[in-house]
């Protein structure tokens, strides 16, 4: 602000020109000046995100509708129109399903457990406590990890023979599972991963609404004699719906787009199938088979549509779920 | 904090984190016993342990690794480890970890700038459409990028972009999450006064955005610039996509190596150590800020 002084000050310019002709004009000039950078300097602002955003977000996003409907090949020049052929295929397509049944079954079991879990966390970060910083940050610090490095030490965790997983098991008379193996196996492994990755971030969510209950609503239902589990369904969950709400949906949203961790959790040149059988390939690494191992754009980009229309279904479906939850209070 | 976040949430930020503080002192319930101190202890200890653990292998020798029961000290390999590593032919991995460092310091500049540029627009300067377009923005927030993933892939072999950094970079310069979370910001910490008082005083709008704005916006601009880097440095989907392996991320790099037919995974581990480790630099310098940032946003929802 300092450096403001020494801006001249339009206003006080005229009193000291003696010319009696020019200081209007230069107050003129420096009143359209100013009008103009009003008018415009708004539009200047917020124009790179919708130059950028139109290019490169909502294009795609239409396009994708528009390539859905062809049988658009990368290699070929021509991209006949097909109408919903690639929908009518995808209905019959028993690896479509199956992608769509591992990503359900692995997004259960990544987002149930996972918000329990970091419901119960800060209920304990919520009491009192020393080195309350530490242990924040200590629930935090899987956020900070890379998604790829954390995939690679996980499945060298979950490894048939020499993993630290099997051996534990092992202690206690379980034969070593071969994790990738089957569906339940390799789906619970994965959930772990993501489970492990987001548990702290939802726990601090929900410790930040935990705090911003005023307090006297507990001592209100201390005196009516409620104990400290009917505390936590009666007063906690109820004013913390719309924060479950937002956790439910954010999981929902990145769950059905899990790609990262199934794919590095297999191994070889084909870990984008999710193993031999496939159990453990979910819709994005579908859609990621056809676009980039089968170049075929048209049915990739029906998958891609389809996905969508289910992350918004089961949003949707979460937010009328959620808002039951507690509901008659 | 992005779905539910009222547009008109314009209190005045101070006194709110004045009452928040006084509430949270207040809203603790109960005094924490050794029976929490311990399950805390042990939740701690897993979200450490398997970091511990890429640390200890990528200090190993394969045949320590091999055995059972598993190693779970540290070691004295470290540096052939890492000389294998960047000897690695296929995983560009130095290269992939300096192009990690370019791609994700330029997108984080770049939305925080374009942000807060854009949230100042909204938040402070009245103009024709604005309610249409912030609209506009928070609608696209609900909108996944991957599912434009094959047109996008489409625009860029007509740019003949693909396997170029420019790929990875230009799509993600703005961001409608940052942009409608630095409007929120804005809109009750720069004071409109001293907007006036520098109007007044003949500055103009960018002059005021430099000298005004940015200095009251900084703590929720570092706030998306840290979780900007963050993201940026993770991506896979679509650096994996686009990019070839020989002009890579580091994330890349890592996929590289862990798809070989062989596994020397002390290798591996010193490359997945490698590239965690600017993640946990940044961790440790904000560690605060991040936490801040998740709590205040969770409290806007």
């Amino acid at each position: 602000m300092s450096t403001d002084v020494t801006t001249p000050v339009p206003a006080a310019t005229p009193a000291r020109t003696p010319d009696p002709d020019r200081p209007g004009r230069r107050e003129r000039f420096a009143l359209l000046r100013s009008r103009a950078d009003n008018k415009a300097s708004p539009y200047v602002y917020i124009a790179p995100f919708f130059v950028l955003f139109g290019i490169f977000g909502l294009y795609p996003l239409v396009y994708t509708a528009w390539v859905s409907l062809h049988d658009w090949e990368l290699a070929s020049a021509e991209h006949p129109w097909s109408g919903l052929d690639n929908y009518r295929q995808l209905v019959t397509d028993p690896v479509f399903w199956n992608a769509l049944g591992n990503t359900a079954g692995m997004f259960v079991l990544a987002t149930v457990p996972q918000l329990a879990l970091a419901m119960f966390l800060a209920s304990l970060l919520n009491r009192r406590l020393r080195g309350r910083t530490f242990f924040r940050l200590s629930v935090i610090l899987p956020m900070a990890t890379s998604v790829a490095a954390v995939s690679i030490v996980f499945s060298q965790l979950f490894s048939r023979d020499f993993g630290i997983v099997n051996w534990v098991l092992g202690g206690v008379g379980v034969h070593p599972i071969e994790w990738q193996a089957t569906k339940w196996s390799s789906w619970s492994a994965i959930a772990l991963m993501v489970n492990w990755r987001w548990t702290g971030y939802n726990a601090l969510i929900y410790l930040a609404a935990m705090q911003a209950i005023p307090r006297d609503l507990y001592e209100a239902a201390a005196l009516d004699g409620a104990g400290a589990w009917k505390q936590f369904t009666r007063v906690t969950v109820p004013l913390l719906r719309p924060t479950i709400l937002f956790t439910v949906i954010i999981s929902t949203i990145g769950g059905f787009q899990l790609f990262t961790e199934p794919l590095l959790f297999n191994s070889g040149s084909s870990n984008y199938q999710g193993g031999s059988l496939r159990q453990s390939q979910t819709l994005a690494m579908y859609v990621w088979e056809n676009a980039f191992v089968k170049f075929d754009f048209g049915y990739a980009s029906a998958v891609a549509w389809v996905l969508f229309v289910i992350i918004l279904v089961a949003s949707a479906l979460n937010f009328l779920a959620v808002r039951r939850l507690g509901g008659k209070d | 904090m992005v779905l539910a976040a009222p547009v008109e949430g314009t209190e005045d930020l101070p006194t709110a984190r004045r009452r928040r503080r006084s509430r949270e002192s207040g809203a603790e319930v109960g005094k924490a016993g050794p029976l929490v101190y311990t399950v805390l202890a042990l939740g701690a200890a897993l979200s450490v342990f398997p970091l511990y653990f890429m640390f200890v292998v990528a200090t190993r020798s394969n045949d320590a690794i091999g055995g059972l029961p598993p190693v779970l000290t540290p070691g004295g390999q470290l540096a052939e480890n890492v000389q294998r590593l960047l000897g690695n032919a296929d995983a560009h991995f130095l290269r992939g970890l300096a192009n990690s460092v370019l791609v994700s310091g330029s997108v984080t500049v770049a939305v925080v700038l374009f942000s807060t540029l854009a949230g100042f627009a909204f938040a402070k300067l009245p103009f024709r459409g604005s309610n249409v377009l912030l609209l506009t923005i928070i609608a696209t927030m609900a909108i996944p990028l991957q599912l434009g993933l094959i047109p996008l892939y489409i625009l860029m072999v007509k740019l003949g972009w693909v396997g170029d950094l420019k790929a990875v970079i230009v799509p993600f310069l703005v961001s409608g999450f940052g942009v409608f979370m630095m409007r929120q910001y804005s809109a009750s910490a720069v004071s409109d006064e001293l907007i006036e008082a520098a109007r007044v005083d003949g500055c103009s709008t960018l002059r005021i955005y430099w000298n005004v704005v940015l200095p009251a916006v900084r703590p929720a601009a570092a706030v998306l610039g840290l979780f900007t880097f963050m993201q940026t440095w993770n991506d896979f989907l679509w650096p994996y996509s686009v990019l070839n392996q020989d002009q890579p991320t580091v994330q890349l790099s890592l996929a590289t190596l862990s798809s070989g037919y062989y596994s020397d995974f002390a290798q591996i581990f010193a490359g997945t150590a490698l590239a965690t480790l600017p993640l946990l630099l940044v961790f440790v310098l904000f560690g605060r800020q991040i936490i801040g940032g998740i709590m205040e946003g969770a409290l806007k929802a």
